[in-house]
């Protein structure tokens, strides 16, 4: 880990991964880009709400046999509530999302974009496609915002609005999500899963649950 | 961490206890309330009739397969039937770490269920629509429109009376699998059939749980394997019975009492006549009257009578006995049998004679018939062994019975109704 000081406040602020593209100071929340060896302030993010997840910035835990720990998150929040997506950096070096909405726990992987995804006006429910002989299907369509951003993340990027996902269900439980705040939009593929399988360390704890 | 908030609309007080409650109910005036607003919003007020009580108290915690939940939600929700309206109960529990999953009851039913990951996919087998999941066929039992009408508690998203969703229940005891549509987008779940003390004991619940009336579309059949079973014994009974027999038949002592060639032809006025007296000895035993003949494409009846000597004592029998032969198109064929026995049961020792007499077509055309006569004394009875068979089907098929007219009361609850409808008529 790496200690640098925080060109906003002078906090010093660490990173737990060498490859990450931003991080927020955790004193002034600050929005810190690298550039080489030198952060940039390019702006700044309110105070985050509550939040009820037990998954925090330096929760461990394994999926599929690799150990990971979380670096940061994004806050999105939508129309019934708001759920967290954590960046978790793999012990290969990999990254990867952990989402927690509604605590139902899903682990996804960028994935390259395969045809015949339709732009976000002509997708639908029930929207079917095959990726890595997996058939998907769209079972949700989620519009949401950025309510805020924490930690170290692969991208520069700290405010979002009006975004539009498309999660995608298997006849087993493959899950993906199309984000189409991007363009073109990105896919990611991976599973659901219970919280026991993540085999999670260092949670939050929750007053009167053990 | 309780947040302790008033209600806008009667004043009382509005405890917070979960974090990530979008909507809770007053406790007093069971106004649903947006808990994501600082002065508690009101959403709708209560314009029931009926205040409901949670059997598992709010805030109670159980331990289910799984671990800990807190009963932290209750709704009652409706379907009609035929013009009937039915009511369940449904808990919401939470886990902060694992997340939801809720338990229903109805008529002392009760499920614990969860939302599936996956999509079950829809089947084609079968007479009923079904889907599969995870290996497993479940089959269409009921569709129904549901609506809340009563809501109680916190839950982490919008509830209101009167929300209604289309649910389907797919059964594969003592698993269900159900799918809720609201506008399109499709919920899965599945439930597993869980028994009152189970419930009560997993939350610590005071006295005992209601009993539960009639069968539920998933409640798992007490016959599921006694059917097999029983057939199992049945079989391996029934094997031991045959080899009983087979014994039998071959230690079984016989006496051959008499045996004769006789030549019957039509022209013959007085067809009737008596075999000389013979003795059968021993224990009482059957007697097996053997007839074979040369007959070709033609028919014999013989009329029988065995005659006690000493007593007078007659016991009449007749036995046809036909052949034809013959061959066409697909070849050669035959039909019937030179030969013919008859078994008479229980016949005591003693000195018999056997009066015969034979017939054949009477058409005017001369016929002859060679036959030879044998009895055979204390040839096996099988009547006892054919008893006992038929003694050993009644477990089995009894339990077949049960197990088919437990299915039939729970498919009488399906959209299908009963596997077969009652001569009564009782049913609607």
């Amino acid at each position: 880990m790496k200690s640098v000081f925080c060109p906003s406040c002078g906090a010093p602020v660490t990173f737990r991964w060498s490859s990450a593209v931003q991080t927020v100071c955790p004193y002034c929340r600050s929005v810190l880009v690298r550039h080489d060896v030198n952060l940039e302030a390019v702006g700044k993010v309110a105070d985050l709400p509550v939040d009820p997840s037990p998954v925090q910035i330096g929760t461990e835990g394994i999926y599929r046999n690799k150990a990971f720990v979380v670096t940061g998150r994004i806050l999105y929040a939508y129309d019934e509530g708001r759920w967290n997506e954590w960046h978790l950096l793999f012990n290969d070096g990999s990254s990867g999302w952990l989402s927690d909405a509604s605590l139902e726990y899903a682990v996804s992987f960028l994935h390259q974009l395969p045809q015949g995804i339709p732009p976000a006006h002509e997708l639908s429910r029930q929207f079917k496609i095959n990726v890595d002989n997996v058939a998907l299907e769209v079972t949700t369509i989620t519009r949401a915002r950025y309510e805020g951003v924490e930690g170290e993340l692969p991208f520069e990027y700290w405010d979002k609005t009006d975004l539009m996902f498309a999660d995608m269900r298997s006849a087993d439980s493959h899950f993906g999500t199309i984000d189409y705040s991007e363009n073109p939009p990105l896919l990611f593929i991976g599973e659901a899963l219970d919280f026991e399988d993540l085999h999670f360390k260092n949670l939050k704890l929750i007053e009167g649950w053990s | 961490m309780v947040r302790t908030l008033e209600c806008p609309n009667c004043g009382g007080t509005v405890e917070l206890k979960y974090e990530r409650t979008i909507n809770a109910v007053c406790i007093q005036c069971l106004s649903v309330l947006d808990a994501t607003n600082p002065s508690l919003q009101i959403l709708q007020k209560f314009e029931g009739a009926k205040r409901y009580q949670p059997k598992i108290p709010l805030g109670t915690r159980g331990k289910l397969q799984g671990g800990q939940y807190e009963a932290i939600g209750f709704q009652i929700r409706q379907i009609e039937v035929d013009g009937v309206t039915y009511e369940w109960s449904e808990y919401l529990l939470h886990n902060p770490y694992k997340g939801y999953r809720y338990l229903t009851e109805y008529n002392g039913h009760w499920n614990d269920i969860r939302t599936l990951r996956a999509l079950p996919v829809a089947s084609s087998k079968g007479s009923k629509p079904s889907v599969i999941y995870g290996g497993k066929t479940y089959t269409h039992f009921q569709s129904a429109s549901a609506v809340t009408a009563f809501v109680m508690g916190e839950f982490p998203w919008q509830v209101r009376v009167g929300d209604s969703v289309d649910i389907k229940d797919y059964v594969a005891a003592p698993e269900s699998i159900s799918s809720e549509e609201t506008e399109g987008e499709v919920v899965w779940s599945i439930g597993r059939y869980t028994n009152g003390a189970e419930i009560w004991k997993a939350f610590g619940l005071k006295d005992s749980p209601p009993a539960a009336i009639g069968i539920y579309s998933n409640q798992p059949s007490p016959y599921t394997g006694r059917i097999a079973s029983s057939w199992m014994t049945f079989t391996l009974l029934s094997l031991l019975l045959l080899l009983t027999v087979i014994g039998v038949a071959i230690v079984s002592p016989r006496d051959q009492a008499f045996r004769q060639t006789y030549t019957f032809s039509t022209g013959n006025t007085e067809p009737s006549f008596v075999t000389p007296v013979f003795a059968l000895k021993g224990a009482q035993a059957s007697l097996q009257v053997q007839l074979k003949t040369d007959l070709s494409n033609d028919w014999a009846y013989f009329g029988l009578a065995l005659i006690n000597d000493d007593t007078g004592t007659a016991y009449d029998f007749g036995k046809q006995v036909s052949f034809y032969a013959g061959s066409d198109s697909d070849g050669a064929w035959t039909e019937g049998n030179r030969s013919g026995s008859v078994s008479i049961p229980a016949v005591p020792a003693g000195r018999y004679y056997l009066r015969v007499e034979p017939e054949m077509e009477k058409d005017g055309r001369p016929r002859r018939m060679r036959y030879e006569l044998t009895l055979q004394h204390g040839a096996p009875s099988y009547f006892w062994f054919v008893l006992g068979f038929l003694g050993l089907l009644i477990p089995p098929v009894v339990t077949s019975i049960r197990a088919f007219s437990f299915e039939n009361r729970r498919w009488a609850e399906s959209d299908y109704g009963a596997l077969v409808q009652s001569s009564s008529g009782e049913d609607d």
